[in-house]
């Protein structure tokens, strides 16, 4: 009887384990891929049949993108912003968390209504324009960075956190003269650096993968686009190449030398892009997972 | 908070509290003005939906056409479209999302060696962290006609003939859209039903166990109905979401020989407000999609709440 289900479960194991290798492949193959493909020879790429390693070494498809200083300008607007939007966002959110932690806070219950209520409610695209542009932001670096000074479900995440810091700690601090000021600078912010750490994370992945804000608040001036909206324009425009419509970025790009080639330009930028995020994953994803479920936990 | 209470206390109770309080609402209340201000004033806007709006007017001087824009709205064989694309795309991607996800998190749950275990899941999570420009340039990559990896294997395969054109045929695109989803997000969504698979009684593997269940049945028999609340609480809530399918995936996927089945209600705001400048039909299209999305995720959370759990915001 043992027996039967030890080779069933042998069975089984080694099904799992295919199928889990598998779905690895399917996950890495794409970016392998990709990598391997922006380190080829241009015009050796064309002949097809790259796969998972560079048949004719190259960095002339990186010299190639960087030689023009666009995307060198485009990575640092995108590096600024993600900096801009990490400190603001985490000063300002766990300034209100704090605030509203505060059990006997006169507005706590009106504040925090209005703070949840803006997670659901949502005026769409073109009144938010409207405002953006009465603001005088359009065209302007700081479309980037000042809308998104708050957020709401951060909000919740950090007070989560902070109603498990002892009141006794807040209060003897008070005890001793500390005034709010001094207890959230001295007291609430280094003992939150773990859950910090975590918001921090989320909104730089977010701020350094945003590209739709360039594209309506900010696309017509070249010096304010972002290294993902760099990458989004050569991929409608080698896109719309190959399916023998017009083209401008990737063409113009690759004209200028004819070493290179669209689709080799284009795996570049994409390791560009995506690459800052693939340096740190492995070292950050646990604290993914810890925010996620901070997140989760009921209001 | 006992030594910063004043001297006088004539001022009565409210005002010794603000007095109090005043470095906590020197710290709040501009937060709170600048949340009014970005997500409270732009309510306002809402009025262009019913107005023939001219930027160059002032609010006063605006011609208010009551419900024209939605009326038209309703008769537009595109808008109508749209509506449509977006409940399916969005029907497809919850669904192959939910299956997808509570699969691999039964078959991850099997795998009884750590190392093993954790690369798979590192892995699995990492498309979720790269931005949809990246993953559909990649996706664009691997289904394309000249060499794209998904023709070459399939004709390996024999399954096709032909390099498939599947970003240019109508027929494939709501199925590339969710398997493009899938990709980026199952690993993602599987953390959650992982957790939930953690809190399972270790004493019920073991009783089923002795009554002579095997892996699958144990897998079937109790983790399923195990996990069945959180499956549950998810399914609601993603209800909640059923007009918002997803914009960036078919804006950067998409392209004209689609565009009758890619375009979503999002995308028509796009096209009609900021490129074709009717603001007042843009407005008007993003003012019944929000307020259909907004109704729902609030019902939806209400339904949750009812059965008892805990309210996931």
């Amino acid at each position: 009887m043992k027996k039967r289900y030890n080779y069933e479960s042998y069975i089984f194991n080694t099904v799992n384990a295919t199928i889990m290798i598998l779905f690895s492949v399917i996950m890495l193959y794409p970016f392998w891929n990709t990598v391997a493909v922006s380190f080829n020879e241009a015009v050796d790429t064309i002949r097809g049949g790259i796969t998972l390693f560079p048949r004719r070494f190259s960095l002339q498809n990186y010299k190639m993108v960087f030689s023009t200083g666009a995307i060198f300008r485009a990575f640092f607007v995108s590096v600024a912003r993600t900096v801009l939007n990490v400190l603001t966002n985490l000063f300002f959110t766990s300034m209100i968390a704090y605030v509203l932690s505060r059990p006997n806070f006169i507005f706590r219950r009106q504040f925090t209504v209005i703070l949840v209520v803006s997670m659901y409610i949502n005026a769409g695209l073109i009144p938010t324009y409207f405002l953006i542009k009465n603001l005088g932001l359009l065209n302007s670096f700081w479309v980037y960075v000042i809308p998104t000074m708050v957020s709401a479900f951060n909000f919740l995440v950090i007070r989560t956190f902070l109603r498990g810091i002892p009141e006794s700690i807040i209060e003897s601090v008070r005890i001793d003269g500390g005034s709010d000021y001094t207890i959230f600078f001295k007291i609430i912010l280094p003992l939150s650096t773990p859950v910090l750490a975590t918001v921090a994370l989320f909104v730089a992945v977010g701020a350094w993968n945003s590209w739709f804000d360039t594209l309506i608040y900010a696309s017509s001036r070249v010096k304010l686009h972002t290294l993902q909206y760099k990458l989004m324009e050569f991929l409608q425009s080698s896109q719309a190449q190959s399916r023998g419509a017009g083209d401008i970025g990737a063409m113009a790009l690759s004209q200028q030398s004819n070493m290179v080639t669209p689709m080799s330009i284009r795996a570049a930028i994409t390791v560009i892009a995506a690459a800052p995020i693939i340096v740190v994953y492995p070292f950050i994803q646990k604290y993914f997972v810890i925010g996620m479920n901070l997140g989760s936990v009921k209001e | 908070m006992m030594n910063v209470i004043p001297r006088q206390t004539r001022g009565g109770k409210l005002l010794t509290t603000i007095y109090t309080q005043r470095h906590l609402l020197v710290m709040s209340v501009p937060i709170i003005l600048y949340v009014l201000l970005f997500s409270y004033v732009p309510l306002w806007g809402w009025t262009m939906a019913f107005q023939n709006f001219r930027p160059s007017k002032t609010f006063f001087q605006q011609e208010w056409v009551g419900l024209k824009w939605f009326r038209f709205l309703f008769s537009d064989p595109v808008f109508i479209r749209t509506i449509r694309n977006t409940f399916m795309m969005s029907i497809i991607n919850t669904t192959l999302g939910f299956i997808s996800a509570i699969s691999f998190a039964l078959l991850l749950n099997e795998i009884k060696n750590v190392t093993f275990k954790r690369i798979t899941q590192t892995i699995s999570y990492l498309p979720h962290f790269l931005s949809w420009v990246i993953v559909t340039g990649l996706v664009a990559t691997m289904l394309s006609v000249e060499d794209g990896a998904v023709n070459n294997v399939l004709q390996f395969l024999g399954i096709i003939k032909e390099p498939v054109l599947w970003l240019s045929e109508p027929k494939y695109f709501w199925g590339v859209v969710g398997a493009t989803y899938v990709w980026k997000e199952l690993g993602w969504n599987t953390i959650i039903y992982l957790a939930a698979i953690a809190g399972v009684d270790p004493t019920l593997y073991e009783a089923a166990e002795i009554d002579g269940c095997g892996r699958w049945r144990k897998m079937w028999y109790i983790t399923l109905p195990s996990i069945k609340p959180t499956i549950v609480i998810l399914i609601i809530l993603s209800i909640g979401h059923i007009l918002d399918a997803g914009f960036e995936m078919q804006y950067l996927l998409r392209n004209g020989l689609v565009q009758d089945v890619s375009d979503t209600i999002d995308i028509y705001v796009l096209m009609f407000g900021l490129q074709r400048s009717n603001y007042s039909l843009a407005t008007a299209a993003g003012l019944f999609k929000n307020v259909v999305n907004m109704t729902l995720i609030f019902l939806a959370n209400e339904l949750v709440k009812r059965l008892g759990e805990e309210r996931l915001i």
